[in-house]
């Protein structure tokens, strides 16, 4: 554990274990891992690379299963649920930020934004509404019928955002939303998720290794070796090594 | 249920507006399936064009008589006497009195082939004054009609088209004599038109055959005195004669030649096709493998699997088909009518005929190709459905 709080958790993980077999080769990438996610929380998830960050929002995410343990969101067991019932679980809950964007290069932004719209019942009027408050939310509005080539990265990205929010999922994931741009247009997107999460309430879980990034969040998780640790856990360990 | 017929929709539209980026491999998926049709409809157009020239020939009131456990003219023969006792039998059509009944004489000659020049048989047929009467469809189209008694022959229509030397005015010697080509003849697409004719009375002595004949082709009153005719012959004991409806007898002379040509056709149609296929799924693996992410973007989403393979199949289906309708129309343009002379084994002779791509035939192309499209959608598809979306995510 790392953290608790009074609320009652949005996002729990209970001992989960996570282990990938390439050939005969095991790697335990997450063990015996606790984390507990309040809802309204902004989480950053800080950690060397291959440490297991984009594991364990895949996990939280329903994009993958843990090889044992518990993932619950929002009261649902994500990791007992059949591939089908996740595909629906997931357009409804969750709203996926890529490091490296992901838009549709067919499609103009507003086409991108208006994705997740199509899996539900949405009339073709409504879907256009929502997707232009996305837009406008991201200030992108002037940007709807531009294709990404005609973007700037900071620009595909908060497209990808405007993605992610378009259906009022319960949680935002972002795997290294700012881990492509340059520092100007990443403080942009984050000055965009700290609104989200400030303004809007919503609940993000946010991977990155720019402390700076970090920073912006209400607090930081760091995962190493497998394991959850706290900014003070870290800091220990951290001085432990320097006397050494 | 709505929602997911338009998932297809999207996901199908999605990946064909990618498709300008994959133009080379999907045009020669387009290309390899147009192949496979073009050569599979054209090889069976010839199946079917010869078949078609063989049983047109003879309606259902001309019937060929010939010696009992004879399978083909060349194999029969009788005397004089007989072939009176025949044209004697009831039921037979009557003009003045006098029957439409033509005792026929049936020889090989040697003709070179046009293009190839390689020497062919060509059935050279002694017939009676009557024969054009029996035929009832035969016309001179060019020329005039042999005097009888004389060394002169007619040639039909397609011979004439086939083999050098055989127009008006030429001279040929065969057997004993010299002959001169005097017209051409038509006997209305059938198998005949691809045989030279003399007066039997002539061709007799020229093959040293002395008084004999072959065969019998008689013209009967209506279709329904077939079964007097023939039980008057077959039980008259001073005969012993087989007795059979002519388009009968040309459709079994053309069951070897078609079925080993449809054989043919299908090897080659099937081989040709298990390249097309495997280029088809080259082409998909490649829009597959291109699409990787993209597809695994929308599964996170919360696109579905069914979509995603039913869009791979789409796009397979729709290259396939588009090839199909290519292969279907050159076939049809290219080779529809194209005039052919090849040699039945059944006859030793040479039958000139024209391919036939008939509907059913386009059709049967058209299906092949949307099953190699099939086929070579299936696999990419299922794979596309199958990766698992946290390894898709994170390949570039
Ligand atoms: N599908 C997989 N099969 C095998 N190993 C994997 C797979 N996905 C990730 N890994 C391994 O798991 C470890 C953690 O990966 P990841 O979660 O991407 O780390 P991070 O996001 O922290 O960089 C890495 O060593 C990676 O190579
Ligand atoms: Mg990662």
């Amino acid at each position: 554990m790392t953290d608790s709080t009074d609320k009652e958790a949005l996002v729990r993980v209970e001992g989960v274990h996570k282990i990938y077999t390439r050939g005969s080769e095991k790697i335990d990438v997450l063990q015996n891992l606790d984390l507990k996610v309040p809802e309204g929380d902004f989480l950053a998830l800080m950690g060397p690379s291959g440490s297991g960050k984009t594991t364990l929002l895949n996990l939280i995410g329903g994009l993958d299963r843990p090889t044992s343990g518990v993932v619950a969101v929002a009261g649902e067991r994500v990791d007992k649920a059949s591939g089908r019932q996740l595909a629906k679980w997931r357009s409804r809950h969750i709203g996926f930020v890529f490091q490296f964007y992901n838009l549709l290069p067919v499609l103009t932004a507003e086409r991108n934004v208006e994705l997740p719209l199509l899996l539900t019942t949405l009339s073709r009027k409504q879907r256009a509404k929502h997707v232009a408050t996305a837009l406008d939310v991201v200030g992108l509005a002037n940007r709807a019928k531009h294709y990404p080539r005609q973007l700037s990265g900071g620009q595909e990205q908060r497209v990808g955002i405007a993605r992610a929010i378009v259906s009022d999922p319960t949680l935002l994931l972002c795997d290294e939303p700012t881990g492509d741009l340059d520092s100007k247009s990443g403080d942009e997107i984050l000055d965009l998720l700290v609104a989200l999460n400030r303004d809007h309430g919503k609940t993000i879980i946010m991977v990155t290794h720019d402390p700076h990034a970090a920073a912006r969040a209400q607090r930081t998780v760091y995962l190493n070796k497998g394991m959850l640790m706290s900014e003070a856990e870290i800091a220990e360990m951290r001085a432990a090594e320097a006397v050494a | 249920m709505f929602s997911w017929i338009s998932q297809v929709f999207m996901v199908s539209w999605f990946n064909l507006r990618n498709l300008k980026e994959r133009l080379g491999t999907s045009l020669s998926t387009v290309v390899g399936v147009a192949g496979v049709v073009l050569v599979f409809v054209a090889v069976l157009s010839i199946a079917n064009g010869f078949r078609t020239t063989m049983s047109s020939t003879g309606d259902e009131k001309t019937v060929i008589v010939m010696r009992s456990g004879a399978t083909d003219e060349m194999s029969s023969g009788f005397g004089n006497d007989t072939a009176k006792i025949i044209g004697d039998a009831p039921g037979i059509l009557r003009k003045d009195g006098i029957a439409v009944s033509s005792a026929e004489l049936y020889v090989i000659v040697d003709v070179p082939k046009i293009g190839t020049d390689t020497p062919a048989n060509v059935p050279l047929r002694g017939v009676s004054a009557t024969a054009p009467e029996v035929r009832g469809t035969f016309e001179i189209v060019e020329g005039r009609m042999f005097e009888p008694g004389k060394n002169e022959i007619i040639v039909g229509s397609a011979a004439s088209t086939q083999f050098v030397g055989l127009e008006v005015g030429a001279d040929h010697r065969w057997g004993e004599n010299t002959w001169r080509v005097v017209g051409i003849f038509d006997n209305g697409g059938t198998v005949e038109d691809s045989e030279i004719w003399a007066d039997v009375k002539v061709l007799q002595p020229a093959y040293r055959r002395g008084n004999s004949y072959q065969s019998v082709h008689v013209r009967l009153e209506s279709a329904d005195a077939y079964d007097a005719f023939k039980d008057a012959l077959t039980t008259d004991p001073r005969v012993n004669v087989k007795i059979e409806k002519k388009s009968d007898y040309h459709s079994g002379q053309s069951t070897f030649l078609s079925a080993t040509i449809l054989v043919l056709g299908l090897v080659i149609g099937v081989l040709m096709g298990f390249g097309a296929v495997f280029g088809a799924l080259n082409t998909m693996y490649t829009a597959v493998s291109t699409r990787t992410r993209e597809i695994a973007t929308l599964r996170a989403l919360g696109f579905g699997a069914g979509p995603v393979v039913i869009s791979v199949l789409v796009e397979s289906l729709m290259l396939a088909t588009l090839g199909g309708l290519i292969g279907s129309g050159l076939a049809y343009f290219v080779f529809n009518g194209f005039q052919a002379a090849t040699l039945n084994w059944q006859t030793f002779s040479q039958v000139a005929f024209a391919f036939a791509v008939t509907p059913p035939l386009l059709i049967g192309g058209l299906v092949y190709a949307v099953a190699m499209g099939f086929v070579g959608g299936l696999f990419p598809a299922i794979r596309a459905a199958r990766l698992p979306v946290a390894t898709a995510l994170r390949e570039l």
